[in-house]
């Protein structure tokens, strides 16, 4: 089983200790992982913003990125489900408009092996209990392309209830986004903003010392709204809960 | 704000406006959050839900897809029952054409059933124009009437006002449209209520002429279909001599076991309710029994054009019943009145670009006004993908392309102030594709870091005013798996 790491360039530039925990993570359960260098966005802001055209060359890139793995994991719901849910989009459309089906086929490599990383853990390995040790009160926020693209469903709560000393409080409205949407936060900066805030209160009112996601590009604007605030909730990414053992606290 | 959608701002500025409402913002909180729990709690009683949610869009795009044969199908059947059929194909068309067939029967009033389609086209102001006077008898679109407001929502089109607002409207208003309200007019609900039927039933039993849309119509035999909750509609289209119905052409069904589909989904998805209470059929006209005339307004309006566009026609699907509203976080802040037309919510954002084109600043804002969380896909009973179009109309806004407008394929161009946008999109396209120039970039950025501002001015202001700019850490993850991994990393061998 070849396992390839797609950290998402987010998570490259931004947020490097959630892909090293991803790598922690999974080889302490035994998975060699690989990190092919060529790899690089995704894609979804340009797509999400219009700009398919600019995002085709991307497409090809991951499918000839990954062509040797069986499996691409990525931390991230939202990167993950424009893989899944959206390259075969950019597949069709560039063969609807006559230009063959090399896009499409890319499209279709790259969907079946592409997993968001609760995903992996809970279809492809069949483990929920991966060790984990976090003692903290934790609040988890289902992010919006994960619960609703991917339909992750209960799988990173199930991850997180077998985490030792963890402790899960229920986030009110937890299924509403919290406003990040890509350039939706500047586009409709002052509505993004309000989702913002809300969803905060709402963070804060449960009293918890961190708040996890499966997705850094929601947790960096829910995290910069937190500080901005001064609010003491720490923002943090689902790979790095699973990642913390007793040995070594993430 | 008067009585038009005309020179409203683009969306954003509209909804940075309402974001600073306390009141509005408290109504619609209040409103989209108890019809949102109502309907799951409705549409988790049918453990066939997701089938009949399919057969729902099925049935819809069968019908789009023949849609010239069922309408001459109605066409033919509605005037074997003793109907007229008019079809009109914008709005000024079809403002003119009623304006006509009212003016015909001598009257200079109307009661008016609560109808998008005739929202849609402006028509009460048209007939102001020609001195009619239409009355609105839904209780909420009097309101709205009364206020001389817009509808902010399409089902509840007064989900802005609270009683207390109502109250004051109803003392302040009534009299110059017909029966004051009573004396010592509290806001409790039964008296409101009390208070607009006493007002209503005046025109209810003067009127003449009634003016409906309708929820469905069916081609088979010629049927129209009104749903509704207050009986206002049964008085209207029962009552009057003649009755002029305004539909768009993409409501027809073809055929009673197709709308039993719908008599499903709308309720639940619209009311929270298993059935709404009263269902209106008609079928042409009946001696003694009914408006002796009836005239049917066959509306495109943009229909066709919409038709014309393989992802963004899934719209037309839609049956009008409001549940992308209630769960959409943006709808629940930016208030209805943002999105500049009577459709607002998710579907105002993908049905009114589609409808008037995107050459309107206020048009080519509509498909940005989402978050694309997916809240509105996930309640649709007709399964209309919301984000796909929107993503799709975006494309439309800033690339330009083939579009039809009036029935003529043009090439759109690209919608003006976009400029820097794209350059810096086609800039992170190009760097994403090069990851040499991207790791520079990287690096670049590490290194300069403690050179980072926490507040950024002029456009970047819309990220940093409300949050920090995000820390960048010292060492990208790329480069720390080169730094401590790189003879593995080697051994993996993904090409660049």
């Amino acid at each position: 089983m070849r396992v390839a790491l797609f950290v998402t360039c987010i998570n490259d530039l931004l947020h490097p200790r959630t892909g090293q925990a991803v790598v922690a993570l999974l080889e302490r359960l035994g998975v060699e992982v690989g990190f092919p260098d060529g790899q690089s966005c995704c894609g979804q802001p340009q797509f999400n913003t219009g700009y398919r055209h600019a995002t085709e060359p991307l497409v090809r890139r991951f499918d000839r990125v990954f062509r040797d793995f069986d499996h691409v994991v990525t931390p991230s719901g939202s990167c993950a489900a424009m893989v899944r849910d959206n390259y075969p989009r950019i597949g069709a459309k560039a063969a609807a408009e006559g230009r063959g089906r090399e896009l499409a086929d890319a499209a279709a490599a790259a969907v079946p092996k592409t997993y968001e990383l609760t995903e992996f853990l809970v279809d492809v390995l069949k483990v929920e209990d991966v060790g984990a040790y976090y003692p903290h009160t934790v609040t988890y926020h289902p992010t919006c392309h994960g619960l609703r693209m991917l339909g992750l469903g209960d799988r990173p709560r199930r991850l997180l209830e077998r985490v030792r000393g963890l402790e899960l409080r229920e986030l009110p409205g937890a299924e509403e986004c919290c406003g990040f949407g890509g350039t939706f936060a500047v586009k409709n900066a002052a509505v993004s903003a309000a989702m913002g805030a809300d969803k905060v209160r709402n963070v804060v009112a449960t009293g918890a010392e961190a708040l996890c996601t499966v997705d850094n590009s929601c947790l960096l604007h829910l995290g910069t709204t937190l500080t901005r605030q001064g609010a003491a909730v720490r923002p943090v990414h689902i790979a790095e809960i699973l990642a913390s053992t007793e040995g070594r606290v993430w | 704000m008067s009585g038009t959608y005309l020179g409203m701002p683009a969306f954003p500025r509209a909804a940075a406006a309402a974001t600073r409402d306390g009141r509005l913002r408290a109504n619609l909180t209040h409103a989209t959050h108890t019809i949102r729990d109502k309907r799951a709690a409705a549409v988790a009683e049918l453990d066939d839900w997701a089938e009949l949610r399919a057969a729902g869009a099925a049935v819809k795009d069968r019908t789009l897809r023949h849609l010239d044969h069922y309408l001459e199908q109605l066409e033919a059947a509605v005037t074997a029952a003793g109907g007229q059929v008019h079809w009109a194909v914008d709005a000024d068309e079809a403002n003119a054409l009623v304006t006509r067939l009212v003016r015909e029967t001598g009257e200079r009033e109307v009661v008016k059933v609560k109808s998008m389609a005739t929202q849609e086209i402006g028509l009460n102001d048209a007939l102001a124009r020609a001195g009619i006077r239409a009355y609105e008898t839904d209780l909420a679109e009097l309101i709205v009437q009364l206020g001389g407001d817009l509808p902010s929502h399409i089902l509840v089109p007064a989900i802005h006002r609270n009683r207390s607002e109502i109250r004051d409207i109803f003392r302040r208003e009534m009299a110059g449209w017909g029966r004051p309200a009573p004396e010592g007019l509290s806001d409790s609900p039964a008296e409101l209520a009390e208070a607009a039927r006493l007002h209503l039933r005046e025109k209810f039993l003067s009127a003449k002429v009634g003016i409906s849309g309708a929820n469905f119509m069916v081609a088979e035999t010629g049927t129209l279909v009104v749903v509704e909750s207050e009986g206002n509609g049964r008085m209207c289209l029962t009552l009057p001599e003649t009755l002029i119905s305004v539909v768009g052409i993409e409501k027809v069904v073809p055929s009673w076991q197709d709308l039993e589909v719908f008599l499903q989904l709308l309720p639940r998805s619209s009311t929270a309710e298993r059935m709404n209470p009263y269902t209106s059929t008609w079928t042409g006209t009946t001696d003694g029994d009914g408006p002796q005339t009836f005239h049917l307004v066959l509306l495109d309006n943009g229909r066709t054009d919409a038709l014309a566009d393989t992802v963004g026609r899934q719209a037309l699907r839609c049956i009008r019943c409001s549940a992308c509203l209630n769960v959409c976080p943006v709808y629940e802040r930016a208030g209805g009145h943002a999105y500049g037309s009577p459709y607002p919510g998710p579907i105002g954002a993908i049905l009114t670009p589609q409808l008037r084109g995107i050459g309107g600043p206020l048009e080519a804002s509509l498909p940005y006004a989402s978050s694309l969380c997916g809240a509105c896909y996930e309640v649709c009973p007709v399964a209309i993908d919301i984000p796909e179009v929107l993503v799709h109309l975006r494309e439309r806004v800033v690339q330009g392309g083939p579009v039809t407008r009036g029935g003529a394929r043009v090439v759109l161009k690209p919608a003006k102030g976009h400029a820097a946008e794209r350059a810096a999109m086609r800039a992170a396209a190009w760097a994403f594709d090069h990851p040499g120039a991207l790791r520079t970039g990287e690096r670049l950025a590490a290194r300069t870091r403690r050179l980072h501002p926490r507040r950024l001015p002029g456009p970047g202001r819309a990220w940093s005013a409300t949050r920090d700019l995000p820390e960048v850490p010292a060492e990208s993850f790329r480069d720390w798996w080169q730094r401590t991994r790189r003879t593995s990393a080697a051994q993996q061998g993904g090409s660049g």
